[in-house]
């Protein structure tokens, strides 16, 4: 018998290790979801550098400063560095540090296995990132990368490309298991189901749909690495197979994908709003079952990101209604959200602000999306520049403010300082001006026909996509004064207390400030 | 639902050693596939690496696991969540050979028939005029320019021949027998195991690692006919790349859960681990060999008989 084992319960009083081990070896929960945050981080930052080159293109009609081949492997690589690189781990990391916290357990349920799931995605986008060095350049299919752009038509990098997906899906499901088993398993005694705080349910309905989907995908990518290099026929019609069956696959995975995105903000956001309108959340239980019903929607309406590949009609209509449906659970959130607003006694400090511009722009990503929903009229829209100011909305605005807003909102907990009120400030207006100044005049340009992934444009498009550049670029900006505000915090301010908000509950809010190395290593008495 | 004394390990090398692994596999895999056929790569050996170092961690990482357990570390709780990770796990399993079977069943009902012109979509696609010989029809197993080759094998498909003397050597009938009487021998070693009975455990789990052995012997003949016999190929349009994926993916699954239950075999011959009471690690390959066991069903049905 190993030493290690004899001697794990004094090193339980302990705090971490010294040196850099502490990140690479660590099971804790806490370490782990600092990794994923500050790894988010920098994916964000370079995803949004590449945001930077596209809206810099984009400024003025005509080729201006890069080629069309290297704008496609920009344009494809925003979208998957932003998707899983930014938004995904910055979610798995803030459910890394807050659910153990919220549900009163030790740690995660499958500490090293926590460990294994971070250390994969450094070296998944290191080998994503590498693809920009390679023979014939990174991918330029678009992060969706259909068929047979993906297969035929596709450089030699889009192999590595494949094994990078995997190995993320990989870290994904393992993230997804982990939190499932922490929730189901973990629990202090006296915290049943529907006592649960909104955040650890909504990441339980997240790990749900990950689980299910995320092998879809690796799916998806294996009869393209077979269609390229091994000679089957899963998406080429001469041999029997179908380009429109990628999409069919690829959007089963990316629907889902897409409230796996949503799911975890709408948990922050709840906790946010309760706090800060000092009230409890209205309508507690609907909040969960809305959830759930989007989730199990989720899996039915992929096709309505295919209206126009030429679906049999009955599919149509049945994805359009069923895409439409998918507003009733959300209007249900909504409507909570400004029923616990109102008559509260509100205070708007940074992470209230965040969350008031999630409830009103991811509302209005919502009505666009409805928009999209309608088939007949999606055959105008589809491939427009309405499209990306559509996803744009819920994703930045939505998923991004919500993540910001998380920040702001538990950082004081995390290293014990409160930020800059003033400066989260700033940074608040500085983002909702720049993110609405970005993608509000894209729903014009793509109304007006603008299609999405081109350099260049017509003129008529000119003067909108020179406000949507300069909004983008204040946007990209004030996000440098993000990483400055959050480095400040961490190095010093003013000490915070344990409960931090007047108005805030949860067992997190009873530990304290910083929270300790290990929290509840015997389980918390609940009322 | 006590949370009292619930291991949490201490720092551990093993995940940071298993993800550089996968990294050394995936890189090596990726430039070996991107250069196949240029007999100067030396990509390969990073990919020899890759396999080798998952294993490695793989064992040990496995080990100390089993080392804790035994030094009574883990309790009732903690086996809950091996339990509830296990379920999960396979769940992930199904829904990855989920999006293979929806291939097959998205090209069996959608896309072969429009191609023939079937239907309101298929109209349009059809007067195409594909590729001169492209026949719209069950099994497809012809591209343009691998087509012609398979003509005078007289080879119609993997399926049932129907009840005729061809259906004694249709191999898949035994590949099932095998496969399902695995599963109960399986289920009858994990009776012996709860009544302690470590004879009947060890030998009726030595019975099944063999039946898994006899099963992916008679997969590599099926597959050895297909493409020496047949000419049926992975190249063999989309009834050959829904057949080989399927079933070459199961045949990997299988071979995963064998190994499973050999090193649950080896474990309690050599070790003696495992108690009346106190077996998860088995309990977990054999839901496992279960749900191999339950997707070949699928896929005798799915890919052989209908």
């Amino acid at each position: 018998m190993s030493a290690v084992i004899e001697n794990h319960h004094d090193d339980h009083h302990h705090g971490p290790a010294k040196g850099l081990t502490r990140w690479l070896y660590t099971t804790n929960h806490k370490d782990i979801g600092t990794l994923y945050l500050w790894f988010s981080f920098a994916m964000f930052l370079i995803g949004g550098a590449m945001a930077m080159v596209i809206r810099a293109e984009l400024f003025q009609p005509g080729m201006q400063i890069v080629e069309p081949e290297f704008y496609n492997q920009m344009i494809t690589l925003h979208g998957l560095i932003m998707i899983f690189g930014g938004v995904m781990p910055a979610f798995v990391g803030l459910a890394n540090w807050l659910v153990p916290m919220m549900i009163g357990a030790p740690d995660m349920a499958l500490p090293r296995m926590n460990n294994l799931s971070f250390w994969i995605l450094p070296f998944a986008f290191f080998i994503l990132l590498s693809s920009l060095f390679m023979e014939g350049g990174a991918p330029n299919f678009g992060w969706t990368f259909y068929a047979p752009l993906s297969t035929t038509y596709a450089p030699p990098s889009v192999t590595f490309f494949i094994f990078s997906v995997h190995i993320m899906g990989a870290s994904s499901i393992m993230g997804a298991i982990n939190v499932v088993v922490t929730i189901m398993n973990m629990r202090a005694p006296g915290v049943g189901l529907m006592k649960m705080p909104l955040f650890v349910w909504s990441w339980l309905i997240t790990a749900y749909l990950l689980i299910a989907v995320m092998p879809v995908l690796a799916g998806a990518v294996t009869m393209m690495l077979m269609d390229i290099h091994f000679g089957t026929s899963f998406f080429n019609a001469a041999g029997g197979g179908d380009p429109v069956l990628f999409q069919h696959i690829f959007w089963f995975f990316g629907h889902p994908e897409v409230y796996i995105m949503i799911l975890p903000a709408f948990g922050i956001v709840s906790h946010i709003i309760e706090t800060f309108s000092r009230k409890q959340l209205f309508g507690y239980s609907s909040m969960v079952w809305a959830m759930l019903s989007i989730a199990i929607l989720s899996f039915v309406v992929w096709a309505h990101h295919m209206f126009t590949v030429g679906l049999p009609l009955a599919a149509e209509l049945f994805f359009m209604w069923a895409t439409m449906l998918i507003a009733v659970p959300t209007g249900v959130k909504v409507f909570n959200w400004i029923a616990t607003m109102f008559r509260g006694s509100i205070t708007f400090e940074t992470p209230m602000l965040f969350a008031c511009a999630f409830v009103v722009l991811f509302t209005l990503g919502g009505f666009s999306g409805l928009m999209l929903a309608i088939t007949p009229a999606d055959f105008q829209y589809h491939d427009t520049y309405f499209v990306v100011a559509h996803f744009h909305y819920v994703l930045v605005p939505g998923a991004i403010f919500s993540i910001m807003a998380a920040v702001y909102y538990w950082i004081p907990k995390w290293c014990g300082n409160m930020y800059d009120e003033r400066l989260g400030k700033l940074h608040f207006w500085l983002s909702f001006i720049g993110v609405n100044v970005t993608f509000f005049p894209q729903h014009f340009i793509g109304l007006a026909g603008m299609p999405r992934r081109y350099p260049d444009y017509a003129l008529q498009f000119a003067d909108w996509n020179m406000v949507s550049t300069v909004g983008a670029f204040l946007f990209g900006v004030s996000q440098l004064l993000f990483l400055f505000i959050v480095v400040k915090t961490v190095m010093g301010g003013k000490k915070a207390t344990d409960q931090v908000w007047e108005g805030a509950r949860g067992l997190e809010w009873t530990v304290a400030s910083p929270a300790p190395y290990h929290t509840f290593t015997t389980p918390p008495k609940i009322d | 639902m006590s949370t009292q004394n619930y291991y949490v390990p201490d720092q551990s090398r093993f995940p940071i050693f298993m993800a550089v692994s996968l990294f050394l596999l995936v890189m090596g895999a990726s430039s070996t596939i991107n250069n196949l056929g240029d007999a100067d790569n030396n990509s390969v050996y990073i990919l020899y690496a890759g396999f080798l170092s998952l294993f490695t961690t793989l064992f040990f990482w496995f080990r100390q696991v089993v080392k804790e357990h035994l030094a009574g570390l883990d309790s009732n709780q903690l086996k809950t969540s091996y339990v509830y990770g296990m379920a999960w796990f396979i769940f992930s399993e199904v829904m990855f050979f989920a999006a293979f079977f929806g291939a097959l069943f998205y090209v069996r009902n959608f896309a072969v028939p429009w191609l023939g012109g079937v239907g309101e979509k298929g109209i349009g696609v059809a007067a195409l005029d594909l590729w001169d010989g492209f026949e719209s029809a069950w099994p497809l197993i012809e591209t343009p320019d691998k087509g012609a080759a398979y003509k005078d094998t007289g080879f119609t498909s993997m399926s049932w021949p129907g009840f005729n003397e061809k259906a004694l050597t249709w191999l898949p009938l035994y590949n099932t027998i095998v496969l399902l009487s695995s599963s109960l021998t399986v289920h009858h070693a994990h009776l012996g195991l709860k009544k302690g009975n470590r004879k009947q455990f060890n030998v009726w789990l030595g019975i099944t690692v063999t039946l898994a052995l006899i099963f992916v012997g008679l997969q590599a003949a099926e597959y050895y006919e297909a493409y020496t016999h047949y000419g049926l190929t992975l190249n063999s349009g989309i009834y050959g790349s829904t057949f080989f994926m399927l079933t070459g993916f199961h045949g990997f699954h299988v071979m995963m859960g064998g190994i499973m239950l050999a090193v649950m075999l080896a474990r309690s011959v050599f070790a003696g681990h495992f108690e009346d009471h106190d077996h998860f690690g088995f309990e977990a390959a054999s839901w496992y060999w279960h749900f191999v066991d339950v997707v070949w069903v699928m896929l005798f049905l799915f890919v052989y008989i209908l």
